[in-house]
């Protein structure tokens, strides 16, 4: 019987996913590429080459990169399936699609989930107030939209992406009244070590000095090493306060941009019920991966940031190596062919994570981020606070999953996206336990809420193929 | 370790099982592998009803229904019970006619709590059930509780008549020394004269030990919950023709369910959903409701549990041994018998009998 | 409330059409992000949550937060962040729980 299936189906057009496509295209492969948004890029690219921005060069050369990336995309042979959502993975390669209130499936002999990263939650008090938003989201809205905030704007957190969309707001002309980084000043002792081994890839270095260097050019306010970080407002945000040096401080703003760094979108691994590791360094969960990206799943695969945070450079590799290894196991290539391709890639990738150590340790988000204050929502959709957790802990839960039955955190719209890292970090810290063993929620289709309706006319493909 | 009695599982039955006893003044530790109401009765639909029961588990359901309907005296708590009553409509005259002969049979056999109603009746009690239903039988006192809350509820209750619970803690081997249990688990042996076992979907392999095998297959029910939506249903509705459990908790949030089933994996203690399988349930619940149509499901599970051949439970003493009583097997509607089971298994451990007819749910009836 | 900074001056970019935002007309560029749109109009919220009926505004914009959540063009809940514009799309506030709608 013929076998209709892909032979691999992507999902997301990140970095990862992009790079991939073009190599699995090139090795002949049948090629099915899925990704939400309307246009491939993933968030670094997000809408590389459509940018309605009069001057896209306000966003630096890195974003330009994208358009490279995606031209070598835009010619491969594959099927490409923009602004379609996928809600459901089996381990059998079967994949469930939703796109314009229809929902269907699609079948594939190897799966590659490029899912990408999302930002980290930053709950601190008040930062479910109109007026705050990711710096991320500041990001999307500057590259997909040409808009900035009108009016004072302050930055807060900490991370790379922090002063990059700070260096991009400068450039746009946004009027931003202070940068307020968390960054503890003991992350700089526990960085130190590993910056030697950071100069091996010192192009990222030189980035972040020059955007410290145009914000000092621009004279906003930063404070650096600030504590008790708190949105001020009743039904919106007015100032943010803080501590910096003993001293009390706020600023009054429109527009906050919040940031704790990024961290891997395990939510299609974790429904797989792939075995996930909590890195230490990272602090965050991931995937358990071979040195080609496969999980312990036997068809799936994961590139990019989804997989551990590596940056866009990275992920391109990984998308690369990942297809390597798929190509052999497809007998297209054999394995001294594999490993000879694979070989200049894994050189450049080592390049790259040179920096990581470095940036991990020096951008490691605070104990107070990580469990926040009993006043602060950690579930936004529920409205359930850390203190509301702990209380749960002193009933009796256990873990993250029965918290659900205890209150109704990680139950709501975003199923637990926003809370679940802080909800295992706080019942770790309560039981003073490692997170590792607290775990995480149990994940579950569909990942992404669909309607009733187009889970009615939802064809499962019957009698899967082996 | 000792006590009077070893429960094996802490569902909803093993923590009831418990409770009456300790109230009986017998003790117990109850042994349990993941920890109280991990699994079915912690996850099921918190249907509480007597409508649609098999004929032998009328009494029970009854019975069980008077602990329900009181449980803030019962437990100090309503573990979140709310008497919404239960509806299962007809879809067409056929369909109809066998509910009317359903009430009818009841009736002959004294029992008044399943009610026809017309399609007008229908329309008031669930104004946005689709015109197609022509009918219902209504049970006015049935409703829904919260599960885990109940779960929780009955082990807490338990506690305080002096039971232990023994979470992470697997009973790996049963030895019978004299008049005595000797339970091995997986981190501790505990000794005792009583041998209960509730352990659900593993039963099979407990009973087996107790040289009683019987043919239990082990099954994962699926559910699928939604985004809020502001209220539009009071009572629980569940269909004639095929399997429908639809119910709109407080919170907005609609629970819908289905006969389909995903894959038990009772080893790992995991289960995997049948994604076309959920689809017939969301099909059968936008007919019966259309306004759902656009109403977003947020999560579905499934939970493994125990299921007889002939669909009803397996409650009483052991066929082999004295002091040793099973009760599992409910066959994916036992959450509602939990406050009754427990009282029955009290009954039997302390005086060797009850009032309530048990016959039917043998263990025999699977031996030679 | 955002502002617009200097676009491309191709077609792409120069398309307009024009959506209802409560009811309100406004222009804004083909293809655009409803949340943007929602956000370049001054809307001071999009939604009230079914838990406290606090105000919420959109906070990822990359569809994982769900707080841009909004009735458009009839059907409640709906990610303003995921949706694109068209011509004539109405787009409203959801004011707490979301209701049953006919759509
Ligand atoms: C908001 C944001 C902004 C960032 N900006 C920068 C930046 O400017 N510079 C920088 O160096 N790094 C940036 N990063 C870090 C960035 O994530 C990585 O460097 C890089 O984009 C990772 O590439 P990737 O291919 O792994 O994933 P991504 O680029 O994130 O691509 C993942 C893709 O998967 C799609 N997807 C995810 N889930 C689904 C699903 N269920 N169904 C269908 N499609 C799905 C997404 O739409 C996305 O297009 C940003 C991260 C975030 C979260
Ligand atoms: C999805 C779903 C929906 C349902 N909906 C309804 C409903 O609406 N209304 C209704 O009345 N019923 C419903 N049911 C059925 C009901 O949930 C079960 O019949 C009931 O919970 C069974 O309780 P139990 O205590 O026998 O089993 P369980 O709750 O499974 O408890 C048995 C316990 O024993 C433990 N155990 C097993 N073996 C061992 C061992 N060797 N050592 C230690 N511990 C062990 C297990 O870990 C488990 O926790 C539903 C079931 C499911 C799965
Ligand atoms: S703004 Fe986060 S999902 Fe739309």
């Amino acid at each position: 019987m013929e076998d209709k299936r892909y032979d691999l189906a992507i999902i997301g057009a990140g970095p990862a996913g992009m790079a991939a496509a073009s190599s699995a295209a090139g090795f002949g492969l049948r090629c099915l590429v899925i990704d939400e948004q309307p246009r491939p890029g993933g968030q670094i690219y997000r809408d590389t080459g459509h940018s309605p921005l009069a001057n896209p060069d306000l966003l630096g050369p890195d974003y330009r990169e994208g358009e490279v990336l995606a031209a070598e995309f835009g010619k491969a042979q594959m099927e490409y399936l923009s602004g379609a959502a996928v809600w459901h993975v089996d381990a059998d390669g079967v994949v469930g699609l939703s796109r314009e209130g229809r929902a269907w499936s699609v079948a594939a002999r190897y799966i590659l989930v490029a899912t990408g990263a999302m930002e980290r939650p930053c709950p601190i008090p008040g930062w479910t107030l109109p007026g705050v938003m990711t710096a991320g989201a500041g990001q999307i809205l500057l590259k997909t939209s040409a808009m900035i905030p009108d009016g004072p704007i302050v930055l807060a957190g900490s991370g790379p992406l922090l002063f990059l969309v700070a260096w991009q707001y400068l450039n746009a002309g946004a009027e931003i009244v202070g940068f307020v980084e968390t960054t503890s000043r003991a992350n700089y002792l526990s960085a130190l070590p590993f910056l030697p081994k950071a100069l091996g890839a010192a192009e990222y270095l030189f980035k972040g000095l020059g955007y410290m260097k145009a914000l000092r050019k621009a004279r906003v306010p930063v404070f650096k090493g600030v504590a008790d970080l708190r949105v001020e407002g009743d039904s919106k945000l007015e100032a943010i306060s803080f501590s910096v040096g003993g001293k009390n401080k706020r600023i009054g703003c429109d527009t906050l941009l919040l940031h704790q760094g990024v961290v891997p979108n395990v939510q299609i691994t974790r429904a797989l019920g792939c075995e996930h590791i909590w890195d230490i360094r990272q602090v965050c969960w991931r995937p358990r991966l071979d040195d080609w990206g496969r999980t312990d799943s036997e068809k799936i695969y994961v590139a990019g940031d989804g997989g551990g945070i590596g940056g866009a450079a990275v992920a391109q590799i990984q998308g690369r190596l990942a297809t390597l290894e798929i190509a052999r196991h497809l007998n297209i290539i054999e394995t001294a062919e594999r490993d000879r391709l694979a070989a200049p890639h894994r050189v450049a990738m080592a390049r790259h994570l040179r920096i990581r150590p470095f940036l991990d340790l020096l951008y490691r988000p605070t104990e107070v981020m990580r469990c926040p204050s009993d006043e602060t929502i950690v579930c936004r959709c529920e409205e359930v606070t850390a203190g509301d957790i702990r209380s749960m802990v002193r009933m009796g839960c256990l873990g993250p999953n029965q918290t659900k039955s205890f209150g109704r955190p990680g139950m709501g719209p975003c199923q637990g996206r926003l809370c679940g890292l802080t909800v295992s970090e706080v019942i770790a810290a309560e039981r003073g336990l490692p997170t590792a063993e607290v775990g995480y929620y149990r994940i579950r289709p569909p990942i992404k809420p669909i309607t009733l309706g187009e889970l009615a006319a939802f064809d499962a493909p019957e009698g899967k193929q082996k | 370790m000792h006590a009077d009695a070893v429960v094996i599982g802490a569902g909803i039955h093993g923590c009831s099982a418990a409770l009456h006893l300790g109230r009986a003044g017998i003790s117990s530790i109850v042994l349990e592998q993941a920890y109280p109401g991990r699994h079915a009765s912690g996850v099921n639909a918190g249907g509480v009803r007597r409508l649609g029961r098999h004929p032998a588990e009328i009494p029970l359901s009854v019975a069980a229904m008077g602990f329900w309907l009181n449980m803030e005296d019962f437990l100090g708590q309503d573990c979140g019970f709310r008497r919404t009553g239960q509806v299962k409509v007809a879809e067409d005259e056929s369909e109809m006619e066998r509910l009317r002969q359903r009430v009818a049979q009841l009736r002959s056999l004294g029992f008044t709590h399943e009610e026809i109603i017309d399609q007008d009746e229908l329309k008031h009690l669930v104004p946005a059930v689709s015109g197609h239903c022509v009918g219902a039988i209504v049970c006015r006192d049935d409703g829904y509780a919260l599960p885990f809350q109940t779960v929780t509820a009955f082990r807490k209750g338990a506690e305080a008549a002096g039971a232990q619970f023994k979470a992470g803690c697997r009973v790996d081997k049963l030895v019978r020394r004299g008049s005595i249990w000797q339970v091995q688990t997986s981190r501790l042996m505990i000794e005792a004269p009583i041998l209960v076992n509730c352990s659900g979907a593993w039963a099979g392999g407990i009973a087996e030990q107790l040289d009683e095998p019987v043919p239990v297959s082990v099954e994962a029910p699926m559910l699928m919950i939604s985004e809020r939506v502001a209220p539009f249903c009071n009572p629980v509705v569940g269909a004639t023709g095929r399997p429908l459990s639809f119910k709109q908790f407080e919170n907005g949030t609609v629970l819908i369910g289905g006969g389909h089933r995903g894959q038990a994996d009772p080893a790992r203690q995991e289960t995997q959903l049948d994604m076309g399988g959920l689809a017939f349930s969301a099909r059968t619940a936008q007919e019966i409701f259309p306004c759902m149509r656009n109403v977003r499901v947020l999560r579905c599970w499934a939970g493994i549990e125990a299921v007889m051949p002939d669909g009803i439970p397996v409650i009483g003493p052991s066929a082999k041994f004295p002091d040793t009583f099973h009760a599992f097997g409910f066959s994916a509607h036992g959450f509602q018998l939990g406050p009754i089971t427990g009282q029955i298994i009290a009954h039997l451990a302390v005086q060797s009998e009850t009032s309530l007819p048990i016959e039917a749910f043998s263990i025999g009836r699977f031996l030679e | 409330m955002f502002r617009r900074i200097p676009r491309r001056d191709d077609e792409e970019s120069r398309s307009l059409v024009t959506i209802f935002i409560e009811g309100k007309p406004i222009q804004v560029p083909t293809g655009e992000m409803v949340a943007a749109a929602v956000l370049a109009s001054g809307l001071g919220w999009v939604r009230s949550t079914p838990v406290s009926g606090a105000p919420r505004m959109p906070y990822c914009l990359m569809g994982v937060c769900f707080e841009c959540l909004m009735e458009i063009d009839g059907v409640p809940n709906s990610q303003a962040c995921m949706t694109r514009v068209r011509e004539g799309m109405r787009v409203e506030r959801q004011a707490g729980v979301r209701p049953l709608s006919e759509v």
